[in-house]
């Protein structure tokens, strides 16, 4: 009987949706966050005061939020998707007049008692928004520049927001997210190419934009050693704590370089060489194949889906995902600026927690209703 | 039908490029990868030591300065626990108020407050910032009480030297300081805040055996400097004690017997050592001032004082010996067999060389007709005119330098000056001109080119007591001098002056009726204790050469010269007569007269020194004499 069952027929029941979720991601993620809490306790030298236990209550809060935005149909997200973007370009216009200053750049906004980052909210809402503009075009209108202003500016007017709070490195990702889907959605090789050119050609104009701080963190990137007290800090004292960490680290609670604060942010956005620095490169590239294994989870399901909506969503949220791993990453190693981006749910943050778990919820509910077809207008095809 | 081909086209685009990037993933994750290789397995090595240098902070811990002590183990420097009051800027409430909480238990000035809120302010707040140094006991105590009301202060203890003689052994021991930028030498010890290395005297000289060697603790720091506890901690060593060769009983003794004088030296050596017993000079300033950091207007005090407190005049004094010169005179005479003791000189109070009248200090009257034993004991200038000149300078030249003049005796305290014995070949290489046979007469009689320290006259007289080159010392090898012990165990094998023991008998003998014949020139300053008689010789050394005018109306009383123009009255001394084992130079500058003012001081100072050193006899097998004892003087006379 079940196995004549025509799933696609009809929604599933809410049931079946509980039976349906990911729980082997879910299980993943918990995983990942526990390192996360973990290495949080350690860097309080041992206790669960102030980052870790506010951590676990943030985590368990945004599972709760992950199961209820799985279980919304992946089509309701899809006519969400451009009231989402829409709140949060609003949100990013509204930090922008009202901000509040934290480490020097507006990036917060206040909501009664809860402190919001738009910036966040807007790399769910331009992935939300795309994969809905992008499900709306054959693959021969996608070929059409004059359809594809209308996504660009999806893209580099939250962009250009976000720049001038002045966050160089949300910017960037949402650059690089936004070209991703472009990518994926199959705009042709060579426009990349003249973007890209286009681009280049405006980085001397764009150099007289940067703020006089982003300017010297791109010096001190080429050039770390020449200020080793000042901006190069950050980067040499990473490389250190980092390779004194070796093969399989100091031990946990035993970082000298993390508990005697020679490495700065070590909460936030040097948590990776925190970890790197207890448990070594062996505990540094588990934790890089955990996280692989959740890139490899958004393609799978990405893949799986029978609607275009669902695909593009679902690898927005895992190019995203990846961006933030690869460049907090690779910014502790020196392979890149520093640029203030977390490590996602490892860094102590809330807002970044709960978009990255929202996110993963709509991974979720697009694997649960990976059977839906959803036609160009975004309506239930039978 | 056509939804699902437009449907299907665009899930093949997407799933090639899914797979395109998923592998540009991959490649991304690689490079991830193969850069923590690098940096946590390649490159470890190099990041663990800088790890180690952020965290690991290296303290020097001061080593404690080694004592110094006379010879019977009396202190006499030594490092006194020093009190100072800190306060710790991040365990304070309201710093200014704190601090004039404080000026109401200690003397705290305005500028002293302002100074310390700068310290603070140009410090870590975890940094204790001293308020004030070397406090009382009193105020130390008015502090310590205080503390529950005083948050963020606190007592620390530190060490200064200290010098419980002061004054009296300033010239002997000098002084520690602080390292002035020429002496740092690349040891970190120097450069700490709180070492203090020896400037002047015993101080300097041993400065690196009484330093130590610094220790160290290793101690764990954060990135802002504070200390989060010790790793591993070495304790240095202290530095050693030394044993000096002073008796600071008759040092003190010495030092308050010429302090009536403005400007005085007095040196008395254990003649059979070279042991310096004690090393007077005067004025003297207290070593203590220096520890603490001296002020500008003590420092221009010392050095513009024309009666030099800060030279130790017994090495750096530099003076013509006058008539205590005549004993080397003699003995080069007697020893080039020019005359024996019976050699005789009529004195007419005159001797006239061409168209200069050379006079006997009792002119107008003369001394008749003198051998060598009248001469010496009447100090009479014509017979020593007389022998000078059959002698000639060069013979006296080598005699004085065989007696310790001329050059360092090399004594183990540093700037000791050397003085000058003149030769014939030095006037003609200095000033390019001949010796004038004048100049032999003043050489014979100490004066002219001839300039001495006073530790060389006393040096002079110990060669002559011993026949041995004997070489004065300030440090005692063997270590504390059991009280009543002789001291004979470590004498030190000084090479013989071969000079002959007859010779050497008649000179001491001389030396001996200064003091204890009817008519010596000192005979009234003589010691009458029983078997502690001395023999000496008295000297007055012109200052400022006199015309032939001025000469013949010299006044006769020193409150009628000027005190810059008066002549040094000079005396040396050995004791007991017979057996001698004591010497002993005095020396007050512009002190006028040697028998009259010089003498009396040297006679007090060695009867102290004998009553007080129960082995003032001289050993069996270590008389004067090297093979077959000579008669002693006394011995002779009797003869």
């Amino acid at each position: 009987m079940i196995a004549d069952f025509d799933f696609s027929a009809r929604a599933p029941t809410f049931a079946e949706k509980l039976w349906n979720i990911n729980w082997g991601l879910v299980l993943l993620l918990s995983a990942i966050a526990s390192i996360g809490f973990a290495v949080l306790y350690s860097a309080a030298n041992g206790n669960l005061d102030p980052w870790a236990m506010r951590q676990m209550i943030r985590f368990a809060a945004s599972v709760a939020l992950l199961l209820c935005v799985a279980v919304v149909d992946v089509q309701i997200w899809l006519k969400l998707a451009y009231p989402i973007y829409g709140v949060a370009l609003l949100l990013l216009v509204a930090v922008d007049l009202h901000g509040a200053i934290g480490m020097g750049a507006q990036r917060w906004i206040e909501l009664g008692p809860v402190s919001l980052q738009p910036s966040e909210i807007m790399k769910i809402g331009l992935v939300m928004a795309l994969a809905r503009y992008f499900n709306g075009l054959t693959i021969e209108e996608v070929g059409r520049p004059l359809l594809l202003l209308i996504p660009m500016g999806l893209v580099f007017v939250p962009a250009a927001l976000v720049l001038k709070q002045p966050d160089l490195g949300t910017a960037m990702m949402l650059i690089m997210c936004g070209g991703g889907m472009f990518f994926l959605a199959g705009v042709r090789l060579w426009k990349f190419i003249i973007g890209i050119v286009g681009g280049v050609s405006l980085v001397p104009i764009a150099w007289g934009f940067l703020r006089e701080y982003q300017k010297r963190r791109i010096n001190t990137f080429l050039n770390p050693e020449t200020d080793s007290l000042g901006a190069g800090y950050h980067i040499l004292q990473s490389k250190i704590a980092l390779g004194s960490g070796g093969m399989f680290g100091k031990g946990f609670l035993l970082g000298t370089q993390s508990h005697l604060n020679f490495l700065p942010e070590k909460q936030t956005d040097f948590i990776f060489t925190m970890f790197a620095e207890e448990f070594g490169l062996v505990g540094g590239l588990i934790l890089l194949g955990l996280y692989s294994l959740v890139f490899a989870y958004g393609f799978a399901i990405a893949l799986r889906s029978r609607n275009h909506f669902g695909r593009l969503l679902a690898l927005g949220i895992t190019v995203n995902f990846f961006l933030y791993v690869f460049i907090n990453t690779a910014m502790v190693m020196g392979l890149i600026p520093v640029v203030g981006v977390p490590l996602p749910l490892i860094s102590y943050g809330g807002t970044a927690m709960l978009t990255v778990m929202f996110g993963f919820g709509l991974l979720i509910s697009v694997y649960i209703h990976r059977d839906s077809r959803i036609n160009r207008r975004g309506e239930t095809q039978t | 039908m056509r939804t699902l081909k437009f449907e299907a086209g665009r899930y093949k685009v997407m799933t090639r490029r899914a797979a395109l990037l998923a592998g540009g993933q991959v490649v991304m994750l690689g490079a991830l990868g193969a850069r923590m290789y690098y940096l946590q397995v390649l490159e470890a090595d190099r990041y663990t030591t800088l790890a180690d240098e952020n965290r690991i902070n290296i303290r020097l811990l001061l080593p404690q300065r080694g004592m110094i002590v006379d010879r019977f183990g009396v202190p006499m420097a030594a490092n006194r626990q020093n009190y100072r009051v800190v306060i710790i800027a991040e365990q304070a409430n309201d710093i200014e108020s704190t601090l004039a909480a404080i000026a109401t238990l200690i003397p705290l000035g305005e500028s002293d407050q302002r100074k310390v809120l700068r310290d603070i302010r140009r410090k870590h707040p975890f940094v204790p910032v001293v308020v004030r140094d070397n406090l009382t006991w009193d105020e130390m105590s008015r502090i310590e009480v205080n503390v529950p009301e005083l948050p963020g202060v606190s007592i620390e203890q530190g060490s200064s030297r200290y010098y419980p003689f002061g004054d009296k052994t300033s010239h002997i021991l000098g002084y520690v300081a602080a390292v002035s930028e020429k002496e740092l030498t690349g040891d970190p010890l120097l450069e700490l805040p709180d070492f203090r290395i020896g400037k002047a005297g015993i101080e300097k000289f041993n400065d690196r055996r009484l330093r130590g060697t610094a220790g160290n603790s290793q101690v764990e720091v954060n990135a802002f400097g504070r200390v989060v506890r010790e790793i591993n901690r070495v304790e240095g060593d202290p530095g050693q004690q030394i044993v000096t060769t002073i008796d600071m009983a008759l040092q003190n003794f010495t030092m308050s017997r010429i302090a009536a004088e403005d400007s005085a030296t007095c040196v008395v050596l254990d003649a059979l050592t070279g042991d310096v017993l004690a090393m007077a000079s005067g004025p003297a300033y207290d070593s203590n001032t220096f520890s603490a950091g001296l002020t500008n207007a003590v420092w221009k005090d010392l050095t513009t004082n024309p009666r030099g407190p800060l030279n130790n005049k017994t090495i750096q004094g530099q003076y013509p010996p006058g008539s205590t010169f005549k004993p080397a005179v003699a003995m080069a005479a007697l020893e080039s067999g020019i005359i024996t003791p019976d050699f005789r000189v009529t004195c007419t109070g005159s001797t006239s060389l061409g168209n200069v009248n050379f006079k006997c200090w009792r002119w107008p009257h003369g001394h008749g007709t003198l051998d060598l034993h009248g001469g010496i004991k009447n100090s009479c200038d014509c017979y020593f005119y007389e022998v000078a000149r059959r002698v000639g300078p060069d013979r006296i030249a080598a005699m004085a330098q065989k007696l310790g003049f001329g050059s360092p005796t090399g004594i183990d305290i540093p700037n000791e000056r050397p003085g000058l014995i003149p030769t014939t070949d030095w006037k003609l290489a200095t000033y390019g001109v001949k010796w004038q046979q004048g100049e032999t007469y003043n050489i014979g009689i100490g004066q002219g080119y001839v300039s001495v320290t006073p530790l060389q006259l006393a040096t002079m007289l110990a060669r002559l007591v011993t026949n041995r080159a004997v070489v004065p010392r300030l440090t005692r090898p063997g270590g504390v001098l059991k009280t009543g012990s002789p001291g004979f165990a470590e004498l030190p094998n000084y090479a013989s002056l071969g000079l002959a023991q007859k010779n050497l008998a008649s000179v001491l003998w001389g030396m001996d009726a200064v003091c204890n014949e009817q008519g010596g020139t000192a005979y009234g300053s003589r010691i009458t204790e029983p078997g502690m008689a001395m023999g000496g010789k008295s000297g007055t050394a012109q200052v400022r050469h006199m015309s032939q005018a001025e000469h013949d109306h010299a006044p006769k009383r020193p409150d009628q010269v000027p005190w810059k123009d008066r002549d040094h009255a000079v005396f040396i001394a050995f004791a007991p007569v017979g057996t001698p084992r004591y010497v002993c130079s005095v020396l007050i500058e512009h002190g006028f007269g040697g028998s009259a003012y010089a003498a009396p001081i040297a006679r007090d100072v060695l009867r102290e020194c004998q009553k007080r050193d129960p082995a003032r006899s001289v050993p069996e097998d270590r008389l004067i004499a090297d093979a077959g004892a000579p008669p002693p003087p006394r011995v002779d006379q009797a003869n």
